[in-house]
């Protein structure tokens, strides 16, 4: 199989892509501006890192709907103490959401893998669970920026590249970029290079008998639920630092477009399958098309639509793809 | 004498009061292919998981290399060198041939990492020590059901096993795979490891194995070596009953249309124009090798190939085959090859199962009338011999033997004129397929119905039909009669055509 095959769902992805990219330069040629673009990378950052997490859910045959629950609570739960404890940093900071977010995932974990239970309706109840925790427990008042930590705001505003825009203003690529990319390195890397991760694609083949060549499928469950839950608190924190605001009410809806970019990403629905390379151009197609309806004069309410329509189109193909390739 | 590799003495098992096996022994010897025969529930698997240390027995004692082993548990029954075969293979479909043949080593050798070089190196060596060709790179679901046993085998034999367990290998396999098969299993053999076969086919049992334990009802009903036995032996010590094996006789009746007769009839590409005639009461056989075009001649006449050449009349009167609602009102009932995924609901009852196709007739003021359906359900169920009573049980529920029937009485319920099997006794063990042998046979007798019975099992063609058409690729080239055929006859004939 070669790297530029068609059978590659990657490069079908790649090549839908940039005729995407064609045509909304054409409709608007604005959508090449640097601007433009750099605006566009930023805007993968959070739902990449989102994304990435999915796919490892996805690949070993779950799903999980909880993760933005899950970014909101480590998002508020940190800033909050922060606040209170008067806590200044980044590192800190940073470690504990993601620290939160991956307990919470252990749990999604010990539901489905030591009750045995639809992974569907245990994330369901998680997100409902915590969000309901959060608002009722914790507090409902959005922090603004003139509260919100000035080390996360500093943080958050890092660029890579500045540049001078048209009457003095300012843009630039957001160095969040790079937390990202490294994410994306170390979950392939998992994936592909540890036997943990080739135990993620096995038990999402074939549960029955990954158990009989000796993978432990408990191991998988929470490794693979914990990763999510803690690549979420990680963007959820990264998110209110790159937004200057922490809502605890943030993120409803978002598991729609993460889902829709991981399977249009070439992931499966039936697990055993998907990339991060796919993911990522998932993400960013998706990114791309919702950001893209203003370039073209298109209503903002459209964009649910173009996300649900994305969502169905990509899993009636990849569900075409894999029932085919079952049934051989 | 060196003691045997492995010996069971007097194990008995039950489960929730149900007794699988009682007091069994059984012994196999260093490098002997030993085949392990018996209807479905006679304890076959029951036995080969003890060998593979899944159950525990409640009593008996389990030797091996002549030392007794107190406890065995599927790792130190791995360590012991016993690898098994399980039917559905436990392979990854959608990872590598390389990944799938490397997996077990990596992941007994407790690596951390992954190193794709070792990865293809080890899967490399795997595939040349059974001297097979396959893509390391393909997919396992890309792969025919053929090369997945191989590369599953290739995958068992990286352990350095002694004893082999296969069960029922040769259940999806064309003639010539099984050939194959064969070879590499004698080739194992050659390597000093021992093999057991499980299966309930009668002449490959007597082909390959040396030596042979049939079991019935928990216990041992034959052993012994393999040439003391013939089929007839065989099936008498797995079922305890004879059955006749003689072939259909069919009376012509005068003066009457033909059932069921093609003039023509051609698919482009597919099927060259066939004509061939077939009475009521007849039982026309068709064989013939992969894609001989057999299938799709059925699906023809079930209309599920709506752009055939030709004709096609029933009774005389020339039908449109175009649509399987068509086909249905025409009087045609197919059953599908592959019963578990075309032709059954298996979560639902029996009797839902039966009025699949006739709800329609059960039908009174667009409202179901659900007295007369469970009535004309349950007669049904008792004329098809179905075992149990209890029409409200899922399809699951029942043996493979007794899904067939409930597949074959869905169609008797609705008043078919031509009954079309396909494969109709693949997978079902020798008694419950002798008892659907009779029941065909008494269906086109006395139910005044035509069959087309296709099949690759060349003893039924020959014992359960009247006449033999044998396809190749897509044509009609032989009929003949079946009083004047022997199953070795028709094999050569095919054997002639590959």
């Amino acid at each position: 199989m070669s790297f530029l095959s068609l059978r590659r769902s990657e490069t079908v992805i790649a090549l839908v892509l940039i005729a995407a990219m064609v045509l909304i330069g054409l409709i608007n040629p604005a959508f090449w501006s640097l601007s433009n673009l750099f605006s566009l990378a930023r805007s993968n950052v959070i739902v990449g890192l989102m994304a990435l997490g999915v796919l490892v859910v996805m690949i070993s045959g779950g799903i999980d709907v909880s993760f933005p629950a899950f970014a909101v609570a480590a998002m508020y739960l940190t800033i909050q103490a922060m606040l209170a404890w008067d806590w200044h940093g980044v590192i800190g900071p940073f470690a504990l959401a993601s620290a939160i977010g991956l307990a919470l995932g252990l749990v999604n974990a010990f539901f489905v893998s030591g009750l045995r239970m639809i992974p569907l309706i245990v994330t369901l109840g998680t997100a409902a669970a915590v969000r309901g925790a959060l608002l009722g427990l914790v507090g409902t008042s959005q922090i603004n920026i003139d509260r919100m930590p000035k080390e996360l705001i500093a943080f958050g505003n890092t660029t890579l590249i500045d540049l001078a825009g048209p009457g003095g203003t300012h843009f630039g690529l957001s160095a969040m970029i790079v937390a990202y990319l490294l994410a994306a390195v170390l979950v392939h890397l998992f994936l592909t290079r540890t036997l943990l991760g080739r135990g993620v694609f096995a038990l999402g083949s074939a549960a029955e008998a990954a158990r009989r060549v000796g993978f432990n499928p408990t191991t998988i469950v929470f490794a693979v639920y914990g990763l999510a839950g803690a690549l979420a608190g990680f963007a959820g924190l990264l998110h209110g630092s790159m937004i200057w605001l922490a809502n605890p009410r943030d993120f409803v809806g978002v598991e729609l477009d993460v889902i829709a970019a991981v399977v249009l990403g070439g992931a499966s629905i039936f697990g055993g399958r998907g990339s991060v390379l796919g993911t990522m151009l998932g993400v960013f197609m998706l990114v791309m098309v919702s950001n893209s309806l203003i370039l073209m004069h298109i209503a903002t309410t459209w964009q649910r639509i173009v996300v649900g329509g994305i969502i169905i189109t990509a899993t009636t193909v990849t569900a075409l793809r894999d029932r085919r390739q079952i049934a051989q | 004498m060196t003691a045997p590799l492995i010996e069971l003495r007097d194990v008995s098992k039950s489960f929730g009061g149900v007794r699988a096996l009682a007091g069994v022994s059984f012994a196999i010897g260093r490098g002997e292919i030993h085949c392990l025969a018996g209807e479905n529930g006679s304890g076959k698997s029951t036995l080969i998981k003890i060998i593979a240390g899944v159950h525990r027995p409640d009593a008996g004692t389990l030797r091996i290399d002549g030392r007794a082993v107190a406890t065995l548990d599927p790792i130190t029954a791995i360590g012991h060198g016993v690898q098994v075969i399980y039917q559905d293979f436990s392979l990854f479909p959608a990872l590598t041939v390389a990944e799938n043949l490397a997996l077990p080593s990596e992941v007994r050798a407790r690596r951390r990492l992954v190193s794709w070089s070792g990865v293809r190196k080890l899967a490399r060596a795997a595939l040349a020590r059974l001297g097979v060709a396959i893509d390391l790179a393909a997919t396992v679901e890309t792969l025919t059901t053929a090369e997945r046993q191989l590369v599953a085998i290739a995958r068992a034999l990286m352990s350095a096993p002694r004893l082999l367990i296969m069960d029922e290998p040769t259940t999806a396999l064309t003639g010539r795979e099984v050939a194959r098969l064969f070879a590499i299993v004698r080739d194992i053999q050659a390597q000093g490891i021992a093999v057991l076969f499980v299966s309930h086919k009668l002449r490959e049992m007597l082909e390959i194995s040396e030596r042979i334990t049939v079991l019935r009802n928990g216990a041992v009903a034959a052993a012994g070596a393999a040439d003391g036995f013939d089929e007839v032996a065989l099936t008498r010590a797995m079922t305890g009953q004879d059955f006749a094996a003689q072939s259909y006789r069919w009376m012509p009746h005068a003066g009457r249309a033909a059932r069921l007769e093609l003039r023509g009839l051609a698919l482009p590409g597919v099927l060259a124009p066939i004509d061939t005639t077939v009475e009521a009461g007849e039982i026309v056989g068709i064989t013939g090798l992969l894609g001989s075009g057999r299938t799709d001649l059925a699906l023809t006449l079930f209309g599920m190939r709506p752009h055939y050449h030709g004709e096609i009349r029933i009774d005389g009167t020339p039908v449109a085959l175009r649509s399987v609602a068509a086909a249905i009102n025409a009087g045609l009932a197919y059953v599908p090859e592959d019963r578990l995924t075309e032709g059954l609901f298996l979560t639902q009852s029996i009797h839902r199962n039966l009025l699949a196709t006739s709800y329609d007739a059960m039908t009174r003021h667009f409202f179901i009338d659900f007295a007369r359906a469970r009535a004309a359900a349950d007669a049904m169920m008792a004329e098809m011999q179905i075992t149990t009573r209890n029409g409200d049980l899922p399809v699951a529920a029942l043996s493979g033997g007794n899904q067939q029937r409930v597949l074959i009485g869905r169609w008797l319920m609705g008043k078919a004129r031509i009954l079309i099997l396909n494969g109709p006794t693949v997978g079902v063990d020798v008694g419950s397929k002798a008892g659907i042998h009779e029941r065909i046979r008494e269906l086109a007798r006395e139910g005044d119905l035509a069959v087309l019975l296709i099949s690759d099992d060349l003893p039924e063609i020959v014992q359960t039909c009247n006449r033999v058409l044998v396809m190749h690729r897509g044509r009609l080239v032989e009929e003949c009669d079946a009083a004047a055929l022997t199953d070795t006859a028709l094999a050569e004939k095919l054997k002639a055509l590959a």
